[in-house]
């Protein structure tokens, strides 16, 4: 009995509140991955175009509840994001249009891009800050809990309670569908690889045919749909705050660059190695330890590794770790 | 003095624009403005040197800024005696061992070759000695945490005057920056600038989360001043009489003796706070000329030629012979000990240390768009950056209500959405800054005032 408390245990505070949060960083990860595979430069304005796509998900959401439409027990921001998608495919073919565009076809260094993401940054921020403001705001509503902690420990006669949000089954169910289209998209269909086969050789892929043009709106449109929907995700799991959807863009470039830049599939595994060693290396395993060892060993101090505020330091720690060992990222980057 | 032309009337439109401040809002945020510019200046020296003369990407001068300010704390603060023997002890071993763990790693690398083995033992030295330590060090952080937390709850400094920990703030920085460049400085541009704004996140954690070096989020209130206090000078005799012959024409108006005193009193106190501001100005021209004439010295010298050099084609640098790492090395750790300095000044001028309010938005992009703006290679550019982009940030928040006056002249004052645009103008600055920074890299890639070379 002691053993499965300790699972459980193990389970509810660590498993799925990780499972959820990696999702949400993989999303943004392979959206960076993504630009950086084929435009070829590391894009600041990463975070920043999350918050932009959550905040005309708010706004939606914000429009449907006052039309009275709702989807029961699941979010109304679920049918709010797709329009939010929309609109956001536009805003990032707007801002390729008119910033990115220019560099791209003078041929400036990724440096430079890099530079003028920054300048993309401070603009979007200012955008959502004086739209929606700086402060916190929650849009979900609907059903909170899948399974609460009380009910579990009922069902199963535990002493660990297991508590499921449903934004967090919402998270990882959306993530998986979305993850394996857009890996069946770049793997099976003739777009795909032509887009693969552009960030492997640039100069290749234009020899034989492949229309440069396209291939960067496509990525643009899948970053949009990336932006908004991990964004959205991120915030109907937590809340959304301009600020830490900035903060955000930090352990997602970790988790991209672990995986291996320019490595989708790299890049999703790199958000739950992120996301789980963030919470497993800050957890307190005090109470895992009292079900498990007998009451003489049991340990009188909290058993955590490190302190939680320390969280975001893990992530950055691993990142500098795989920098110096192993540049490419632990699935070898570089190859779409 | 042809050549030089744009960079006098440049500046001479800076000063003008200051001055204006000074005689429409007033002379006290003049001053200020003019300090924080002084600063900036300062910071984006350091930046300029590391990108513009040998183009490394550095992101992290948040971490060197706060770094300085932790250096300014250190060194002026009175050393808290009860903390020091509740767990100073504690602390000094943990420091020994850590010095220990350094060396041991050290001994490892150098004996043995290259393996699987010496990874994993490196590995076990690490997370052993981090276990140790933690048990070494946690009753002694207690303890001191425990002394006295709501005014103290740390070790202290040394208590020596804060005008030392300029340098002090510079070898922190160049200390960091020196361990940073050892490890970071062979990755590719990009992955430099994130690793970079990475470490320096580690850096912030650090300092908000060490109550016991820092005070952490707690803040450390009413550092030493190098300029005299406000409420001293408001009583000195000299001071008062100063302030009197200044506004003599002013003060003989007003005939009623009690009025002309009154007059007099808000004077002083006025005078006060800009006297203060005054001798801060005096102190950061003092080392923005220093660093300017230094910087220049060493653009023009052989060693800037070098620079140059490794910066436009590092292939044929190195097979001239010229040794890239190490210059490279080199040249990370000057730029950061400079902003450091620039962050033991900020301290230094605010009087207080708050973790909290470093933030990489305020502290590495802000620098990056006043170097980017300003010039990048060029010293004057790069200080003009400084104080352009500071002063519109601080002014934004003016100009952005009058223009929002002005385009929702139509609507009545209670408008939705004049009152949401009204509320919203503080983020107005960041419009500007990120405009601001795509125009100037579209149109004017080199900055306002770019890049030339000529040898002397």
């Amino acid at each position: 009995m002691d053993y499965i408390n300790a699972i459980v245990l193990l389970l509810n505070y660590i498993f799925v509140p990780a499972l959820a949060y990696g999702s949400q960083l993989a999303l943004g990860a392979i959206f960076v991955t993504l630009i950086y595979g084929i435009l070829r430069f590391a894009n600041f304005a990463t975070g920043d175009m999350m918050s932009f796509g959550t905040m005309v998900t708010i706004l939606f959401t914000w429009y449907f509840q006052s039309l009275g439409i709702s989807l029961g027990i699941l979010p109304t921001a679920l049918i709010a994001i797709p329009f939010a998608i929309i609109f956001m495919v536009g805003y990032m073919l707007l801002v390729d249009k008119f910033v990115f565009k220019y560099y791209r076809v003078n041929k400036s260094p990724p440096v430079q891009l890099a530079m003028v993401s920054i300048g993309v940054m401070f603009v979007t921020q200012a955008v959502v800050r004086i739209i929606i403001g700086p402060s916190d705001r929650r849009f979900f509503d609907g059903e909170k809990f899948l399974i609460k902690a009380g009910e579990f420990k009922e069902m199963t006669g535990l002493n660990e309670g297991l508590a499921i949000k449903s934004t967090q089954v919402i998270t990882i169910v959306v993530t998986l569908i979305l993850v394996s289209t857009l890996f069946w998209f770049l793997n099976k269909t003739k777009t795909g690889k032509s887009m693969r086969a552009y960030s492997d050789n640039e100069d290749l892929a234009l020899l034989s045919g492949i229309d440069p043009k396209k291939i960067v709106m496509i990525t643009w449109i899948i970053a949009g749909v990336l932006a908004t929907i991990g964004g959205a995700l991120y915030g109907l799991d937590k809340s959304f705050k301009p600020f830490t959807y900035f903060n955000n863009m930090l352990p997602i470039f970790a988790a991209a660059i672990v995986g291996g830049i320019g490595n989708p599939f790299g890049a999703f595994l790199g958000g739950y190695v992120i996301a789980f060693s963030e919470i497993l290396l800050t957890y307190a395993y005090k109470k895992f330890f009292m079900y498990l060892l007998p009451e003489s060993l049991e340990p009188n101090t909290l058993v955590q590794l490190l302190s939680t505020d320390y969280k975001f330091a893990v992530s950055f720690s691993i990142l500098v770790i795989v920098l110096l060992y192993r540049p490419s990222g632990i699935f070898k980057g570089k190859i779409l | 003095m042809r050549k030089n032309l744009n960079v006098i009337a440049a500046y001479t439109i800076m000063m003008g624009l200051i001055i204006l401040v000074g005689i429409f809002q007033s002379w006290n945020i003049a001053l200020s403005i003019f300090n924080l510019c002084l600063i900036s200046a300062v910071m984006t020296m350091g930046a300029n040197i590391q990108w513009g003369y040998a183009g490394l990407i550095n992101f992290g001068i948040m971490g060197y800024t706060a770094l300085g300010g932790l250096a300014a704390v250190l060194i002026s603060v009175d050393p808290v005696q009860e903390a020091w023997s509740a767990g100073g002890s504690n602390i000094l071993l943990s420091l020994l061992l850590i010095i220990g763990m350094v060396l041991a790693v050290r001994y490892v690398l150098k004996k043995y070759e290259k393996s699987k083995v010496r990874t994993y033992i490196i590995a076990t030295i690490i997370i052993a000695g981090i276990i140790i330590i933690r048990f070494v060090s946690e009753p002694g952080i207690e303890a001191i945490e425990e002394v006295d937390p709501a005014k103290t709850g740390f070790l202290g400094g040394f208590g020596l005057p804060i005008i030392f920990s300029w340098i002090v703030g510079a070898l922190f920085a160049g200390g960091l920056a020196f361990v940073i460049g050892k490890v970071a400085l062979g990755l590719r541009a990009d992955y430099l600038a994130i690793a970079t704004l990475l470490i320096s996140e580690i850096v912030i954690a650090i300092i908000k989360h060490e109550d016991w070096l820092t005070r952490g989020v707690k803040n450390v209130i009413g550092l030493k001043r190098p300029a005299p206090y406000e409420v001293n000078l408001q009583q000195t005799d000299w001071f008062i009489n100063l302030v009197e012959k200044f506004n003599l024409s002013k003060l003989n108006i007003i005939t009623d003796l009690t009025e002309r005193q009154a007059a007099l009193n808000q004077f002083v106190i006025e005078g006060s706070s800009i006297f203060v501001k005054l001798c801060y100005s005096g102190l950061f021209l003092i080392v923005v000329i220093t660093l300017l004439i230094l910087t220049q010295k060493a653009l023009y010298s052989p060693w800037g030629r070098m620079m140059r050099a490794i910066r436009d084609n590092e292939e044929a640098a190195n097979a001239m012979g010229k040794n890239v790492v190490k210059q490279h090395l080199l040249i990370f750790v000057l730029g950061s000990a400079i902003v450091g300095i620039a962050g033991a000044m900020l301290v230094t001028q605010d009087g207080l240390f708050t973790p909290g309010s470093y933030r990489p938005m305020r502290y590495t992009f802000l620098i990056w768009v006043m170097v980017i703006v300003g010039g990048s290679g060029n010293n004057f550019g790069a200080i003009l950056g400084g104080f352009v982009v500071w002063f519109l940030w601080i002014e934004s928040a003016p100009i952005g209500l009058y223009l929002v006056n002005l385009t929702t002249a139509g609507l009545a004052d209670t408008h939705f959405l004049k009152v949401h645009l009204i509320e919203s103008v503080p983020y107005f600055r960041f419009l500007m800054m990120g405009i601001g920074l795509l125009l100037i890299m579209r149109y004017r890639p080199k900055g306002i005032l770019p890049e030339k070379i000529e040898i002397k």
